[in-house]
């Protein structure tokens, strides 16, 4: 029987602020490590999932009967057989577990077939006959709040504007644009898996891969009919994660296929399934106006964008309200006028991804800003370091910066970075490679560079807070400490984290990380930058507790010392539904990157030569860490900017492969020099700021600014695509 | 049917194979080494890699009765006991593994570079590693990780 991960013992010492090994390492590079598709038990089935062939379709008729004579199968069910709320979604309970009447987005889960092997359940699941009234999609994000209404509140999820200063000021030197952003997919290479048990009390154990174990269990228990006590989550390897495993998505069919059948059942989703499993980073249209002095410095900015959350809300009201408030960038504006929309299509449902809301904004701001570059003679990081905001600038919202904000020192830091040698000859390291397109005729080499804020752990008045548990007793006659969370690892290296916090507090090397799960209370969800700052803190703090009662003892004998405590950061506020105004987030992230390209004009072909970047990361606990998250963030950025897209038609999607959705690979990837800026904040523990997201917004537009300049082309939409460059 | 097959030096029987089945789901489901991993099971991302008779495969596009009478050495067998090869060893100290799901095949893949190859430059080890997908590190790390491993073995 193979469930969980065991539990983390490492030998390797090292307090905070050194890069010691992760306790999972070994493992993982052993292949011993159990990742939830991994996961395997005695007598277990199969589960599969029947989804829609259309974006939007009235069911007329479900028939199961032949689907439940095939050999093998244990059970077929649907809508009928989900015996609590068949409603769940983070925000609003909008999204069925399994369709009733009516089906919003191609993909949307019908039925479930339980079975032997997956093969029985694939061609159970072929015999089940569904008939379908084919509706027309909406599919449009810009007009989507007056077509067809998808959900009975209509199809705006939510407007967040923002007035600060004049609405009317006029400036000397203007610019405006109207941009657009792809739908960009977290492509996290762990597929959607898990493993439910059932229990003989009709209580059932869920091992899965997810980022927040209690918001899971909450969904999952509704729409058993449990209560929460018999629903028991534990966290299984997880294989990458970026905002997509926010929502459910196998979960709850697992548990009712074993609570049906009365056997363990693993689903795992193959790639195609997990395109159409998890929700996607919200394609955006963004129109943007800048009004500047003749010094460049900026008088306005307004702004008009749309975000396509696609068939159900996820995060859509958040995603929203980040675009917003960060929608003018790092930057010193009095005058700020925006409207955020988020709505309802028929398009894929579309939530977290790495960035959340920021990215979209962040592609759209920087362009303008070398828009205005361009119209005012100055250089882009000039321009951009005339507004740079510094500690104690005043957001959109109002809200003053109360720590660092080093805005311009990080675009300083990137711009006097070392240059890279000349164009290559070497056909390798030219655009196309070894296609052989070019030996350097037709390429263009240009620089680029970008800017970004990102809010860093959850905003407008959430209760974010995580729950840490230290236990100390000794062992071989030395002090040994076990620490137990429900925050989940994804592969950020939190379990390093937890070690280094513990041997730093309370002077014990020897750390177990106990497996993560629903036994401890809520740890908050991996997203928004801020286990490190939010589960950091609690281990902290129970660490604190577990220290008054050590009371400089080295020997405990028989003692054991067992401490739990929940910390919260600083509360936030929510903003105002009319003016936008509050202090609505904890602390902003900042990131600057200088990208050097090299452009095939001809052929249009793009090879990124350099991605270099500088970050303020408060302090970095693990650097080595920090610099794998800056690096990551920066590829995905990278992924934006020239070949990551779900590219749908008419509310399909038309790339659910890796064959067909790009990630950049290793060829695609430049060297990257990351300069790591460690300015407390007095508010963070140890004055971290959060690392994983703000890299992933700078990241794209300084490759497509590169780009411009290279080409001459005005390039408003992300992904840049070799047809754009060429016009053909 | 039944699939007879060396797996990391021991001889292997799986029966009730199904023929549709791959040498991936063979060796996850059937021979309890879910080592490689079944990241995209179609070929794209390199996270199932193996040696086939000492050359590296997708094992998502080999059936399971391929490997009839064959040798496959996974990412498990590549281990002595405790101790970890140089390149398993490497990717762990220079940071190259986040989440960990491309590492199984990343470190097979690179362990056949470097049998191939002691010394690669950079565009040798990016080139041999062009299959194999990784969502978390930008690849810089997993470069590390293959120098540091070339200098030590």
């Amino acid at each position: 029987m193979t469930l969980t991960p065991a539990e983390l013992t490492s030998a390797v010492s090292g307090g905070i602020g050194t890069s010691p090994q992760r306790p999972d390492g070994n493992l993982k590079v052993r292949g011993e490590f159990a990742y939830a598709s991994d996961l395997w038990h005695e007598d277990m089935i199969w589960g599969a999932t029947l989804r829609s062939p259309h974006p939007y379709a009235r069911i007329t008729s479900v028939d199961i009967t032949e689907a439940l004579k095939v050999p093998g199968v244990y059970a077929v069910l649907t809508a009928d057989d989900v015996p609590g709320r068949n409603l769940y979604g983070l925000e609003h309970k909008d999204q069925p577990v399994l369709a009733v009447d009516v089906v919003r987005y191609q993909g949307e889960p019908i039925a479930l077939v339980g079975a032997d092997h997956p093969e029985t359940a694939l061609r159970a699941m072929k015999k089940i006959v569904v008939t379908y009234e084919v509706l027309e999609p909406v599919v449009d994000m810009e007009t989507a709040v007056d077509d067809t209404p998808l959900h009975p509140g209509g199809n705006l999820v939510r407007h967040v504007p923002i007035r600060r200063g004049s609405q009317d000021v006029t400036a000397e030197v203007v610019v405006t644009g109207r941009y657009e952003v792809g739908m960009q997919d977290q492509a996290f290479l762990g597929p959607e898996s898990g493993l439910a048990v059932p229990a003989s009390d009709g209580s059932v154990d869920l091992y899965i891969a997810t980022q927040w174990l209690h918001v899971d269990r909450d969904q999952i228990a509704a729409a058993l009919g449990l209560p929460q006590e018999q629903v028991r989550l534990t966290l299984s390897g997880v294989g990458g994660a970026f905002g997509g495993r926010e929502d459910l998505s196998m979960q709850v069919h697992a548990c009712l296929l074993a609570l049906h059948t009365g056997k363990p059942v693993k689903m795992v989703y193959n790639r195609e399934e997990s395109f159409y499993g998890h929700v996607h980073r919200h394609p955006a249209v963004l129109y943007y106006e800048h009004g500047a002095d003749h010094t460049g410095k900026l008088v306005y900015v307004r702004t008009r964008m749309y975000l396509d959350g696609g068939a159900y809300a996820s995060s859509t009201p958040a995603v929203v309200a980040n675009a917003a408030t960060l929608g003018v960038g790092p930057y010193e504006v009095d005058n700020v006028t925006v409207d955020a929309y988020g709505v309802y299509t028929n398009n894929p449902p579309c939530g977290a991804m790495r960035g959340f809301g920021a990215v979209q904004a962040g592609f759209a701001y920087e362009s303008q800003m070398d828009k205005l570059a361009e119209a005012l003679g100055m250089s882009p990081v000039d321009v951009r370091v005339r507004n740079a905001m510094t500690e104690g600038s005043v957001m959109p919202t109002g809200q003053v910066v109360d720590s660092a904000a080093p805005v311009a020192q990080l675009l300083k830091l990137v711009q006097d970075k070392p240059l890279p040698a000349g164009t290559s000859s070497d056909i390798r390291e030219l655009p196309g490679g070894v296609s052989n397109t070019t030996h350097g005729e037709g390429v263009v080499r240009r620089v680029g560079y970008a800017v970004g804020i990102k809010n860093i752990c959850f905003s407008e008045g959430y209760d974010d807070y995580s729950t840490a548990r230290v236990r100390v007793s000794m062992v071989n006659g030395s002090l040994s400490a076990a620490v137990h969370t429900a925050a989940c690892e994804v592969g950020q290296g939190l379990v390093t984290i937890m070690q280094q916090i513990v041997r730093t507090e309370l002077g014990i090397e020897r750390v177990t990380v106990l497996p993560m799960d629903t036994t401890i209370g809520n740890g908050g969800s991996t997203s928004a930058s801020r286990q490190t700052y939010v589960t950091g803190g609690a281990v902290k703090a129970a660490c604190a507790l577990v220290r008054d009662k050590l009371a400089g003892r080295t020997d405990i004998g028989d003692e054991v010392i067992d401490e739990t405590t929940e910390w919260r950061h600083r509360a936030t506020e929510a903003i105002d539904p009319v003016t936008g105004q509050g202090n609505a987030h904890v602390q902003y992230g900042f990131a600057a990157h200088r990208a050097v390209v090299d452009v095939d004009v001809d052929l249009g072909l793009v090879r990124v030569v350099a991605l270099d970047c500088a970050q303020d990361v408060g302090k970095a606990l693990n650097p080595q860490a920090v610099v794998g998250q800056i690096q990551g963030g920066s590829a995905q950025g990278l992924g934006l900017a020239v070949m990551e897209e779900i590219q749908t038609s008419g509310g399909k999607v038309r790339n659910p492969s890796f064959t067909d959705y790009l990630i950049p690979t290793v060829l695609d990837m430049p060297p990257m020099s990351i300069d790591v800026l460690e300015l407390a904040d007095p508010h963070a523990p140890y004055g971290i700021r959060g690392v994983g997201e703000p890299p992933t917004i700078s990241s794209t537009p300084a490759i497509v600014a590169a780009i411009r300049a290279a080409t001459g082309l005005a390039l408003t939409r992300v992904p840049v695509r070799p047809e754009h460059l060429t016009g053909t | 049917m039944r699939v007879n097959v060396t797996v990391n030096g021991e001889q292997r029987q799986a029966d009730d194979v199904w023929e549709g089945e791959s040498l991936l789901f063979m060796l996850r489901e059937r021979l309890g080494l879910p080592g490689s991993k079944n990241a995209c099971e179609q070929g794209e991302c390199g996270s199932c890699t193996v040696y086939l008779d000492n050359v590296p495969v997708c094992a998502c596009l080999v059936a399971a009765g391929q490997a009839q009478d064959r040798s496959v050495r996974t990412v498990e067998g590549l281990a002595e006991g405790d101790q970890l090869d140089p390149v398993q060893e490497a990717f762990v100290e220079a940071g190259a593994v986040q989440c960990g799901f491309c590492t199984p095949g990343l470190v097979v893949q690179a362990h056949d570079l470097l049998d191939r190859v002691p010394n690669p430059s950079d565009p040798e080890i990016r080139e041999a590693l062009a299959g194999n997908l990784c969502r978390c590190t930008g690849y810089e790390k997993i470069l590390d990780a293959v120098r540091l491993a070339a200098s030590r073995r």
